[in-house]
């Protein structure tokens, strides 16, 4: 079992959790969740590394080091694990999210016990990514999912009881759809009578009717556009960030609202082909007005989170839209934003709370001339802002405009009209983006009180400038990103691509 | 030809950018600005040396024959989306582009210079000129984009780097709008550019220029004479295109940032927002222009909305106060007059006039850059001695400021059209065109270019007469007095450059096919265009040249026109309606409303009415053993009476 690499992405957290528990002052703590998520990115950079060797050397299985352990026999249900391109990125991305959040928790209270939450929260994270078992991905998202109520609700800020609270149950009653629609594809899994819950042995036996997908196929993408912030269950999100603390909203909106849009496409649109193809249009409407709605209402809010979680409601349903155009072009591209969305946005969440816990205050009303007293923070902020409206360089351009063309392969009025609306956003990301800007960053100073401020610590610049590096590197060298994700769509493994 | 050097063009200044920017706050205000203007300095020599490898060295891979070609000297994929389209970054040598490596840094290190003067001593002068090395980067990579798509990255790129510039005193609430206002606006455009590639693209299924210009009836094949609402497909991709072109140029009715865009530093705004970036939206229809060329409905919108906006920005030009506002709606006017130029170059899929239009709207480009780039220096020089943008505080200074006065007056007669200053020649050959295609247009320019020649010595006469010269010296306690060397040795070389460079041959250089054109004057057009200008100088001589109240009586005989004019005829009042009152409070605030309440109100129900019911049911859980024996007995009652009713 150990034999596989695989295995250590969920290893390592166990063991981190372990070695969280026997520290005794808040060094070795960091000490701990510095070393275990640096261990977690260079083990998944390595992964790539290896991955792109594989795939030069002519590896074409759809996934590597594909493994299944046997867990509960009766059921068939295993401990199947197996990446590609796309899981590794997650992995990647997970991993990086991980170690800026560590620095950006630097001085939390009780850390012992927050750590321990947000590594077990990690491992669900890292645990989904790589299992092509519906069971067990599904275990995991649970497994990420809980600690997020303790999280918010013992260190968040605000209202943080209520929001702990809804963002869970909403996220819930998410769960409760998709487990129905797990169940349902199990159920007809094999024509042949042998059940099974791995992924690639489903999708080879295609053996669900047409009838099944078109049930199946909107439980399981609603189930996980809901943790995607689709329209209309993303209401969670606005108060959830709200309350949460800096590292939690970072691996919230950077890594777990990713889960959402990788199960869409790893669940409900490769083992559910034909429905997907039919029943698109539906969700196309859905995302299509979250994209718009999002930053129509990020535009006329006064708090930063908030401004951000709209903000992400409009790049996340932009991921969701373009993984429904079902072909290649498209759906790379959401998986690029998908990154570029993880990155940028744990970034913003990094500078709000650096911010926040030096005025006290997220009302952009309420702050002013930050670029005076700030200026590394303001000038991390407009590089976010920047990377946010799509400016060339940074990361997401290259995601918005590989949709766009790929989205655009699309002939009928249809898609061209949805189209043309979701790229109408960039000129709204545009005005929410600056008119923080203008409030926050420029302008005179408007409180005496916050001219005492210092500006960032070295913890606070490592998890800043390690962000910004991301985002430029996926902006400056898109096609490496591009190319990587791509063999994942190949019509061969991808049916809904061929069907297209 | 060897790659180093067009690859050190877009280096360097992105190097000096990167250096600046991070490492500017350890350096000296000398140290930074010293380094800046090198490193432009360095893209000056390379960027001369291969526009003039270009133009004169007669390489086969240049010139065949006396036909000029196009030469790619690199292109790398950078982005692939599908098997066909993919973003390439790469270099491009052709006759307009290397016109444009002339230009851009010529008029950059100019600005380079004037700016160690002008922005002596302010806060954040790194970071100034970091944000100076990123506009040249960005600038010199569109003028040499190979790839739409890389045209359209740097596009944006010049869009932030202006963004960044406008807003340099980040303080002033004036310029942070301003700033906003010019990034939304041309984002806003931006949009119909980028819906413009997509439809190009995915007809074409090609993304390089060379390609699609070299065939374009293979273009015009690909759409297949596809329509929608009435006009051909390839039509709407054009426009659309081309209101990117409108964004960036500021035609009618995207111009409203540009006027407050002179809210950044004044060497800003002869940089970007006068003799480059400006001028992008002319140089994206030059490059597409054999597109363009198959549909005349494309080329008749480019000449109507041009005309309209020559003649709209002249007007404004007319009632200003400001200086620099003068000077933006001139800057609107006169690329408007490039912009018609484009639009009359071709009608019924032939270049009237040997492409006469292309040529003529090329050279009023680098002329225009030239002399106008010169004016807004001066205006610096100007603002600088008086400290105030508006020509009240100003009248009398030609005693004083002897080399912006006569710098500013060779401006003037360049911009107004009066031979031997370079207006003239490419004014001259514009207005030809214009008569080539229709009367029309021709006569509507004329009158247009009467009016610049009216608006500017009205500026001229108010700045530099007017008052008695005593005026200044009462009104400013000190002597107004000329700047120093660093920034009067760009307005003399500026001042020079614009009183020759109209004897370039330009036809022998830059035109539509690549054959070399001759430029011959034609003298009823040049006669009558010389007359008419003279004419609008001496009237304005007549009215400003001493202090009197003519002006006055004259703009209370209109009242209502001069005060529309001088509120820019309310444009700027109906974006704000549109914006505010109809975007912000009819859209965005409803909606967010709509989200608290009514989605997340929904939400909150599912979860209210939950609670209600469990409420109201937990009473049955009583633990009270007699209201569970009594239930149970009700529900045997119940169960049996339905059984007996079954039964029976």
């Amino acid at each position: 079992m150990f034999s596989n690499i695989l295995i250590y992405f969920v290893v390592i957290p166990l063991v981190m959790m372990l070695g969280l528990a026997l520290c005794r002052n808040i060094k070795q703590i960091r000490a701990v969740a510095v070393t275990g998520s640096v261990a977690l990115t260079a083990l998944s950079v390595w992964l790539l590394v290896d991955y792109l060797a594989l795939r030069a050397a002519g590896a074409t299985e759809p996934m590597l080091w594909v493994d299944s352990w046997q867990w509960f026999a009766p059921l068939n249900i295993n401990l199947a694990v197996g990446v590609d391109g796309i899981s590794i990125a997650m992995l990647i991305l997970t991993g990086i999210i991980l170690i800026t959040g560590s620095f950006a928790s630097w001085e939390i209270p009780q850390p012992k016990e927050f750590f321990l939450w947000l590594i077990l929260l990690s491992t669900g994270v890292y645990g989904f990514f790589i299992s092509i078992d519906l069971f067990t991905m599904f275990m995991f998202y649970e497994v990420a999912l809980i600690p997020m109520y303790l999280l918010i609700g013992v260190w968040g800020s605000g209202n943080k009881n209520y929001s702990a609270m809804k963002l869970t149950l909403m996220l819930m009653g998410g769960s409760a759809f998709l487990m129905l629609g797990l169940i349902g594809i199990y159920y007809h899994s094999a024509a042949d009578g042998n059940l099974t819950w791995n992924i690639l042995e489903i999708a080879q036996n295609d053996a669900i009717s047409h009838g099944w997908q078109k049930f199946l196929f909107p439980m399981t993408f609603v189930g996980f556009g809901v943790l995607g912030a689709m329209f209309p269950f993303h209401t969670w999100s606005p108060d959830g960030h709200a309350s949460a603390p800096t590292a939690v909203s970072m691996l919230h909106a950077g890594v777990l609202m990713k889960l959402g849009g990788y199960g869409c496409f790893r669940v409900a649109i490769f083992l559910m082909p034909h429905a997907a193809n039919e029943l698109a249009w539906i969700f196309l409407i859905l995302t299509g007005i979250s994209v718009v709605y999002g930053a129509f209402s990020a535009c006329v809010q006064n708090d930063l989170k908030y401004i951000n979680a709209y903000s992400s409601v409009s790049h996340c349903g932009l991921v969701l839209f373009a993984i429904l155009m079902l072909n290649t072009t498209a759906m790379t591209g959401a998986i690029m934003q998908m990154l570029s969305h993880g990155l940028m946005t744990a970034l913003f969440f990094a500078l709000i709370g650096m911010i926040y816990g030096r005025t006290h205050t997220r009302d952009i009303r309420e702050m002013g001339g930050m670029m005076q007293i700030l200026p590394y923070l303001s000038v991390c902020y407009v590089i976010a802002g920047m990377a946010s409206l799509g400016l060339p360089g940074l990361s997401g351009f290259v995601a918005e405009m590989t949709i766009f063309v790929g989205s655009f392969e699309h002939t009928d009025l249809f898609h061209r009209v949805f189209v043309i609306v979701a790229c109408s956003s960039i000129v709204t990301t545009a005005v929410y983006i600056l008119r923080v800007v203008g409030k926050l960053l420029y302008g005179p100073v408007y409180d005496e009180h916050h001219l005492t401020l210092t500006d960032a610590k070295w913890w606070e610049r490592v998890a800043t400038a390690g962000l910004i590096v991301c985002v430029a590197g996926i902006g400056l060298f898109p096609n490496f990103f591009a190319d990587l994700i791509k063999f994942t769509f190949s019509p061969e493994i991808f049916t809904v691509i061929g069907l297209n | 030809m060897d790659i180093t050097i067009p690859i050190l063009i877009l280096a360097i200044p992105l190097f000096m950018f990167l250096l600046l920017g991070l490492g500017g706050v350890k350096m000296s205000h000398k140290l930074a600005g010293t380094l800046g203007s090198l490193g432009m300095g360095t893209v000056l020599v390379l960027s001369y040396y291969t526009a003039f490898t270009y133009y004169f060295s007669g390489n086969p891979e240049f010139i065949d024959g006396t036909t000029r070609l196009q030469y790619v000297v690199f292109n790398q994929t950078w982005l692939q989306f599908t098997p066909n389209l993919a973003i390439k970054l790469g270099f491009l040598l052709d006759p307009i582009s290397a016109l444009m490596l002339i230009v851009i840094p010529t008029i950059s290190f100019m600005v380079h210079i004037y700016s160690l003067g002008y922005m002596e001593g302010e806060k954040g002068f790194q970071r100034y000129y970091a944000f100076l090395s990123l506009f040249s980067f960005s600038m010199l990579g569109l003028v040499v984009a190979t790839n739409i798509f890389q045209m359209y990255i740097f596009w944006e790129l010049v869009g932030a780097s202006s963004f960044l510039l406008i807003g340099f005193f980040y303080t002033l609430p004036s310029a942070i709008s301003a700033c906003k206002k010019a990034f939304i606006v041309t984002r806003f455009a931006d949009l119909g550019f980028l819906i413009g590639i997509l439809i190009l693209s995915f007809y074409t299924q090609q993304l390089d220029f060379l390609p699609m210009t070299q065939n374009p009836q293979g273009v015009l094949a690909s759409f297949g004479g596809a329509t929608f609402m009435g006009a051909s497909v390839l039509t709407w991709a054009l426009v659309l295109i081309f209101t990117g072109g409108m964004g960036k140029s500021a035609m009618l009715p995207l111009h409203i940032w540009l006027p407050d865009a002179m809210e950044g530093p004044t060497p800003v705004s002869a940089l970007i927002h006068a003799a480059t970036m400006v001028v992008a939206g002319v140089y994206l229809v030059a490059r597409l222009f054999p597109l363009y060329m198959l549909e005349d409905a494309a080329l008749m919108f480019i000449t109507v909305v041009g005309a309209a906006t020559a003649f709209y920005a002249a007007m404004v030009a007319c009632a200003q106060i400001d200086i620099k506002r003068i000077l933006a709606f001139s800057t609107i006017s006169q690329i408007a007059f490039m912009m018609v130029s484009l639009g009359v170059a071709a009608k019924d899929n032939v270049a009237i006039h040997e492409g006469l239009g292309y040529m003529a709207s090329m050279f009023h480009l680098f002329t225009h850059a030239m002399f106008k780039a010169l004016l807004f220096l001066g205006a610096g020089a100007l603002i600088h001695a008086v400290h105030s943008n508006n020509y009240t505080a100003m009248g009398g200074l030609r005693k004083y400021m002897p080399i912006t006065h006569i710098t500013f007056l060779i401006g003037c007669l360049a911009i107004a059209g009066i031979p031997p200053f370079a207006g003239f020649f490419s004014k001259d050959e514009i207005l030809a065109a214009c008569f080539h295609n229709n009367w029309f247009w021709g006569a509507w320019m004329m009158m247009v270019a009467a009016m610049t020649a009216f608006y500017m010595f009205r500026m001229y006469f108010l700045v530099f007469w007017w008052n008695n010269p005593d005026y200044a010296k009462e009104h400013h306690g000190h002597l107004p007095h000329d700047p120093g060397i660093a920034m009067s040795f760009p307005l003399i070389f500026l001042a020079i450059v614009s009183t020759v460079c109209g004897f370039i041959p330009f036809g022998k250089f830059v035109t539509f096919d690549g054959h070399e054109y001759i430029i011959h004057l034609d003298w009823a057009v040049a006669g009558s265009s010389i007359g008419i200008a003279l004419i609008s100088i001496f009237f304005a001589m007549w009215l400003y040249a001493k202090e009197n109240d003519k002006p006055r009586r004259m703009a209370d005989s209109c009242r209502w026109l001069w005060t529309a004019a001088h509120r820019r005829f309310y444009w700027d009042e109906i974006y704000l309606f549109i914006t505010r009152r109809i975007i912000f409070d009819g859209i965005c605030k409803p909606i967010a409303w709509f989200d608290r309440h009514v989605i997340d109100g929904t939400m909150d129900g599912f979860a209210y009415v939950t609670n209600k019911a469990s409420v109201a049911i937990k009473g049955f859980q009583s633990g009270k053993v007699q209201m569970y024996i009594w239930w149970y007995l009700i529900g045997a009652v119940v169960l049996g009476l339905i059984v007996a009713v079954c039964v029976l």
